[in-house]
């Protein structure tokens, strides 16, 4: 297999599902699978109302980190191409906040690639989040240990 | 001299309580992250308990979990455990 097409966004701008899927298959006939997950701001947080939410990172840092979960992914399964697009800054209930995309030519392989990125980006990339309820009142949000438990399905 | 420091960062929920988001700390005495964050807990006593949280290290933007020894002019950041996706 030749080498995976790895790319990787991290910054305030929106994406497009459309956009980004027709990346992963344009001119792609090796693979017959595509798997995509999109995470979007809730209005509802452990059952706190959320007005804003506040993206932060860890500029330089989220970027390599991003690629070399990608790089590994691409190891363990037969990816051909990964798209990974995260935004950062402040958003409403309903706005997108991360993309991740894979293909492959087999349907495991894509899925299980997909989740193994999700995993690990939720536990190991530098970003944090802070919500802003109706009243005004800001937290910045715990990291679960459900999150590091799913990490750790895989190894 | 800038060569002869530490960058020392610190994001989200931690550069709040702190108060601040970024220093320079003497390459002498901080010759490890160890060493480097005694010397942080000395300097400012009251950071002592904003450190004995949940608390993630990176040096050079990788990070780590154990003590390793530090070089003049590398940057080595305090952050909580991160919460993207």
């Amino acid at each position: 297999m030749s080498e995976p097409v790895i790319d990787i966004r991290v910054g305030a701008d929106d994406f497009t599902v459309q956009s980004e899927y027709d990346a992963l298959c344009s001119q792609n006939t090796d693979d017959g699978a595509v798997v995509f997950f999109v995470g979007r701001v809730r209005d509802i947080n452990e059952g706190d109302a959320v007005k804003q939410l506040h993206l932060e990172h860890y500029p330089g840092m989220t970027e390599t980190v991003l690629a070399e979960l990608a790089a590994k992914a691409a190891q363990r399964w037969p990816l051909s191409r990964i798209r990974i697009v995260h935004r950062v800054g402040d958003f409403a209930p309903s706005d997108q906040i991360v993309f991740v995309g894979v293909s492959s030519p087999h349907r495991k392989a894509a899925f299980d690639g997909a989740a193994f990125l999700m995993d690990f980006l939720k536990t190991r990339a530098p970003f944090w989040k802070k919500e802003t309820g109706p009243d005004g009142v800001s937290r910045w949000l715990d990291a679960r240990q459900t999150d590091d438990e799913l990490a750790q399905r895989w190894s | 001299m800038s060569q002869a420091t530490i960058h020392v960062r610190f994001f989200a929920r931690l550069r709040e309580e702190l108060g601040v988001s970024s220093l320079e700390v003497p390459f002498d005495s901080a010759p490890d992250l160890e060493g480097l964050t005694n010397w942080l807990t000395l300097s400012y006593p009251h950071w002592q308990s904003i450190f004995s949280g949940p608390m993630l290290k990176a040096v050079n933007q990788t990070m780590t979990r154990q003590n390793q020894a530090l070089q003049p002019g590398d940057e080595v950041a305090f952050f909580p455990p991160v919460t993207g996706g």
